[in-house]
């Protein structure tokens, strides 16, 4: 079928997307790498000269590093758990018989539209703020004292506000994957004995995995990388400060373009390792 | 299952469903009622949930002091244009790779995909420089590439996946039927491929739209969209509550309808065609 | 018209060769079907004059001009697919148009066509809709129809009735074959269902490893198998293979004997025999029977009133001018 003229039509048209990606893989890349070995400052004078491997083991030294990362864990860890567990509950119970199913999902699924900017400043406001708060009513309801949610409770809050936005993702990946069972596994699992709880342990469970698994990967991806929710409630204060962040205050801030570079790099690397799993089922799927 | 649904199950399910649902949908209903609520109501305490003075001023103060309508372009503008362009690449390759596979194809598509994991962060210097040389700093045009470059490997996946599942036998019943090359893609491929194209759009005009690292840290005041826009809420100023939530309703409710129209295509094109 | 030659055609897949080098004749208006079990290269047979594979070597000749290079389009055959391959964006009229439109073929003549083969498949109410909201059969009907309104050479069938249920393909393939006594065009026909091919066919060819075993027409190879292969492939219950002593006194590795060519007896006979399973069709009834001669049990057909209990002894009588005898390599021996 494929004649060698279609193979390098096929080639040609290939090319400007794969052209721009390369450009724009490479170039900043290279940059970043670049600027991670210079001692690099904008503002006083701009590229003074190599610095060797002093960026990288710099940015690691700081005081700032270990509380970052260990804030980017929780904050990714938390939100795993949270929308992991809360999506199977929610993608089963969506996927029974109910009415107004359909109204339901869309309920469920809105948050994940909302832009991050919005979703985090409405909490932040709205809800976490520790005078005129829907929280702070709450708890005056019940005679408690208000907290002071995003300075008190930093993570808690973040967890909270970027769970809500990745709970309608995690639903409804697991239901799309819990609506693909073979109703008949399930009915010759229960001729087979299996009561409601065995059949969820070893049929639904095992059969999920794989989209556990996909939406582990994909939101650890773009959890890592969270900064607009963080950018528009704390600021990075209050031990909010996450890798990305500090990145992100070295350059823009700080303006120390070869310390942030070599945290860049870091990240980096650290994406690709999430990456690297993610590819591999991704992978496999193509070769059906 | 076929089997006769108790009527007492299916109550308790639709029950805990729509709490639940509600439970989840409630911030967005409260920031839409407090849209129209007074600020003086927005704050009060216990607070007011349907029975206030509805008034449509907030809606007008926002569009007054920010000029809401600027932003709104800018986004559009920004969303639309690089999705229009990132299809225009994309769906050449993807059909290449879709119809005429190569060894390398498989390849191309996981490096594509690769390139999208890139930590956004890891790179901002560059851009940043590359745009300040360029003059690209707080343009429409810059932000329409970066925002096309960083969703092309989605749209090409998801154009992949829709494209690959066109079956062959339809592209040679075609060709017995005496359809030249253009009448294939014309008559054929092209109709065919339109739905597949058409919620490719969607899913990545509200992946453009709500994007929020490069249009926060790329622009200042002229190409700003509306999460620059909402951004500037951060600092209050006296009371704003409804003022906040107008501004919020106003940035997410196209996107919102837009959205429950994508909810099918949202799952394949976010998983890389992996879960359907 | 549609006489179809393949001369020392072959093919073959980077080093895997599908179809080693064949030679076949299509007589016109001859209905052939290709027969044989899944991946014995019939279907890439059928690709190959087609034109949707092209030939490693060898020559295409379709009314005697040389089609080998020719694009599918171009060489007067209609091809109706196993998945169908409707367009799912056009109404069914214009699925049956479209290669009279491809033809460019003015307006009124294309409608007079549709309309015609409409009539003659009854899909005249369907006209409108579109192909996912008809049936199977209907669906069916609607790719034989963008076949007919070409006015073809030849059509092409590539296990058109495999995706029916048991029913309606008996239906359509009564109404193929009534189409092809109509048209008296030539067609080639694909199948793994040796009753299609019986039933069908004017003339069989049976494959097996992208060899061609046997050509002939259904009585002859029913009759007259020419190899093992053939004679275990056509008939159904397959024909009673027994090897060993039994064979090697009618002086052959292998003697074949079907099921109806051995009369069973409670009291005499030349085999002795345990009934097994008994399956009773109403008209017949086949005996599964035991016996000292071969070591597999011997298929055996009685008349439908007939009734044996399990483990009933029994004795078996072949007709001994029905016997097929075959050489150790399996090849018939007259």
């Amino acid at each position: 079928m494929a004649t060698q003229h279609s193979r390098s039509a096929a080639r040609i048209m290939m090319a400007p997307a794969v052209v721009l990606l390369l450009g724009w893989m490479l170039v900043p890349l290279c940059m970043t790498l670049w600027f991670s070995f210079r001692q690099y400052l904008p503002l006083r004078g701009g590229d003074l000269g190599p610095a060797g491997f002093d960026n990288y083991v710099r940015f690691v030294t700081s005081s700032a590093f270990w509380p970052s990362v260990t804030t980017t864990l929780i904050i990714v860890g938390g939100v795993l758990l949270i929308t992991i567990f809360l999506g199977i509950f929610l993608a089963i119970l969506l996927d029974q018989p109910m009415w107004g199913q359909g109204v339901v999902r869309i309920l469920v699924i809105a948050p994940f539209f909302v832009m991050p900017t919005v979703s985090a400043l409405v909490w932040k406001n709205m809800f976490m703020d520790p005078v005129n708060g829907l929280f702070a009513h709450l708890w005056r309801f019940f005679g408690a004292d208000p907290v002071v949610w995003l300075s008190d409770q930093p993570l808690v809050s973040l967890i909270v506000i970027v769970s809500w936005q990745w709970l309608p993702f995690a639903t409804l990946i697991l239901l799309t994957a819990i609506q693909s069972l073979d109703s008949e596994q399930l009915e010759a699992a229960e001729m087979d004995g299996a009561g409601v709880v065995s059949r969820f342990v070893f049929i639904v469970l095992p059969h999920l995995s794989r989209a556990v698994t996909i939406v582990i990967l994909i939101q650890t991806i773009f959890l890592l990388s969270v900064f607009a929710e963080i950018f528009v409630t704390t600021g990075g204060a209050f031990g909010s400060r996450t890798l990305t962040y500090l990145i992100f205050q070295r350059v823009l801030d700080a303006q120390n373009v070869g310390l942030g570079s070599a945290g860049g790099v870091y990240a980096i690397i650290l994406a690709n390792i999430v990456a690297i799993f993610l590819m591999r089922i991704v992978g496999k799927n193509l070769d059906r | 299952m076929a089997r006769a649904v108790t009527t007492q199950r299916k109550i308790i399910f639709t029950v805990l469903a729509w709490g639940l649902g509600l439970l989840i949908f409630f911030p967005i209903l409260w920031t839409i009622l407090t849209s129209f609520k007074t600020e003086g109501q927005a704050v009060a305490d216990p607070p007011v949930f349907l029975f206030f003075d509805w008034t449509l001023e907030n809606y007008s103060v926002v569009q007054e002091r920010s000029d809401y309508l600027k932003f709104l372009t800018n986004s559009i503008i920004i969303a639309g244009g690089s999705t229009l362009l990132g299809i225009l690449v994309a769906v050449p390759a993807a059909w290449s790779m879709a119809f005429v596979p190569s060894r390398r194809t498989k390849d191309i598509l996981l490096w594509m995909l690769s390139t999208k994991m890139l930590p956004a962060v890891g790179v901002l210097y560059p851009i940043y420089l590359l745009f300040i040389r360029m003059g690209l700093l707080d343009s429409r045009i810059g932000l329409v590439v970066v925002l096309m470059l960083i969703n092309l490997p989605i749209i090409v996946w998801m154009l992949y996946t829709y494209f690959r599942e066109i079956p062959g036998e339809i592209l040679e019943a075609a060709r017995m039927d005496g359809a030249g090359l253009k009448a294939e893609i014309l008559y054929v491929l092209t109709p065919m491929a339109i739905p597949g194209i058409a919620s490719t759009i969607l899913l990545n005009f509200i992946l453009a739209w709500n994007e929020a690292f490069w249009t926060l840290n790329l622009t200042a005041a002229g190409a700003a969209p509306l999460t620059a826009f909402i951004a500037s809420y951060s600092s209050p100023e006296g009371l704003f509550f409804a003022k906040l939530s107008a501004a919020s309703t106003m940035a997410i409710a196209p996107i919102l309808i837009l959205g429950w129209f994508s909810q099918k295509q949202l799952v394949r094109g976010l998983t890389f065609g992996a879960v359907k | 018209m549609g006489r179809i030659t393949l001369e020392k055609v072959r093919k073959a897949f980077g080093d895997v060769e599908i179809i080693p080098q064949l030679d076949l004749t299509i007589e016109d208006g001859e209905f052939v079907v290709f027969v044989g079990p899944s991946g014995c290269g019939k279907s890439t047979l059928l690709r190959l004059i087609a034109g949707l594979e092209d030939v490693s070597s060898g020559q295409i000749t379709i009314d005697g001009v040389d089609a080998t290079e020719v694009p599918p389009a171009k060489r007067g055959l209609a091809m109706v697919f196993q998945s169908y391959a409707l367009y799912p964006h056009m109404s069914v009229r214009k699925n049956i148009a479209f290669p009279l439109r491809m033809a460019g073929m003015d307006k009124a003549e294309q409608e007079r066509r549709v309309t015609n083969a409409a009539a003659v498949l009854n899909l005249t109410d369907y006209l409108d809709r579109r192909p996912g909201q008809l049936s199977g059969g209907q669906r069916q009907r609607v790719a034989i129809g963008r076949a007919i309104v070409r006015e073809p050479a030849a059509f092409l069938f590539d296990e058109p009735l495999s995706n029916l249920d048991a029913a309606l393909r008996v239906g359509m393939r009564l109404e193929i074959s009534e189409l092809h006594k109509r048209l008296a065009t030539t067609m080639i026909y694909v199948t793994h269902d040796q009753v299609e091919a019986m039933t069908m066919a004017d003339k069989i060819v049976v494959l097996q490893a992208g060899k061609i075993e046997q050509v002939g027409s259904p009585l002859e190879l029913y009759q007259r198998p020419c190899n093992t292969f053939v004679a275990g492939f056509i008939g159904s219950p397959r024909m009673n293979l027994i090897e060993g002593a039994e064979a090697a006194r009618h002086g052959a590795a292998t003697i074949g004997i079907r099921p109806e060519h051995i009369d069973i007896s409670t009291n005499e006979g030349q085999w002795q025999g345990t009934v097994g399973v008994s399956e009773h069709l109403g008209s017949d009834t086949f005996f599964h029977v035991q016996t000292g001669a071969s070591s597999q049990p011997l298929t055996v057909r009685a008349t439908g009133e007939m009734a044996l209990k399990y483990g009933a002894q029994v004795y078996l009588t072949p007709r001994t001018a029905h016997l097929h005898r075959f050489d150790a390599k399996g090849q018939r021996i007259e």
